[in-house]
């Protein structure tokens, strides 16, 4: 059942990605990102973090697909995707993404003997996957975690002043 | 088939990363490029995932946590000046913005 659930994951979050840059019109590109998103959001829940299985789909579809689409509103798209799609390199960059993806598979295909060393046991006895992370976060991370809010006020700041007609 | 174990999610993430790559490389309209970018980033928090469930660990989903706040940051200013760049220039396609190209 899991290999299924797996495989079905995988292939949802594979195709919505090459759909997601292959298709002409942003509107459908940012449907396929979703399709993608929510194939990463299972993929998650596979692995037991329920938690960022919800923060997957409230912020990244909720709220980042949202914002895109929101852009691609106010953006004026039409004489883009009349356009061509792809620039005069994309050979070059189809070799290089190749190559290097033969090398990352080449390393998981030979290191694929050390996955096996640990057996994945559960850890932290009964409590679930939310009450784990919110210790971690609040006991080991609690700097970084206040050092995100600042860059998420800079980013809110930022991205207001860039839009803005007149400062 | 078999047992799916942390290899099989690393493929896919190996293969995410790549698409997303590709997108960001050959691509000319920019908000599509910002969209390879989220890609990309979600290749990395499954990583961050797996290797957190292989190794009972939670850091690795604290760190997805952070991606994912990283990623909403840099979704948000981007788009800010894919905005900005528009109304200055009349164009969203990356290669037309050549300015300082020499």
């Amino acid at each position: 059942m899991d290999t299924f659930f797996f495989y079905s994951f995988a292939i949802l979050t594979l195709l919505g990605a090459v759909l997601t840059i292959t298709q002409n019109s942003a509107v459908r590109s940012a449907i396929w990102l979703i399709v993608s998103l929510l194939g990463v959001a299972g993929l998650f829940l596979l692995q037991k973090a329920e938690f960022l299985f919800a923060v997957q789909i409230v912020l990244y579809i909720g709220g980042i697909m949202v914002l895109f689409l929101f852009v691609i509103m106010l953006v004026n798209l039409d004489d883009a995707a009349k356009q061509a799609q792809f620039n005069k390199q994309w050979w070059l960059a189809l070799g290089c993404a190749l190559t290097v993806g033969a090398e990352i598979l080449y390393i998981i295909v030979k290191g694929s003997d050390s996955f096996k060393l640990p057996a994945p046991g559960p850890t932290g006895g009964t409590a679930g996957n939310t009450e784990m992370l919110s210790d971690a976060l609040f006991r080991d991370y609690l700097l970084p975690f206040e050092v995100a809010s600042i860059l998420l006020l800079v980013a809110i700041v930022g991205s207001v002043v860039m839009a803005k007609k007149r400062i | 088939m078999g047992d799916i174990g942390t290899g099989h999610y690393l493929v896919v993430s190996t293969a995410l990363l790549l698409i997303g790559t590709l997108g960001v490389l050959t691509r000319r309209n920019i908000v599509i490029i910002l969209m390879s970018l989220e890609l990309i980033l979600n290749a990395v928090n499954i990583n961050l995932v797996a290797f957190s469930h292989h190794f009972g660990n939670m850091s690795g989903q604290i760190f997805a946590i952070f991606v994912i706040t990283v990623a909403v940051a840099e979704a948000s200013v981007g788009l800010g000046i894919l905005i900005a760049m528009f109304r200055n220039k009349g164009t969203v396609l990356a290669d037309e913005i050549d300015l300082l190209k020499w």
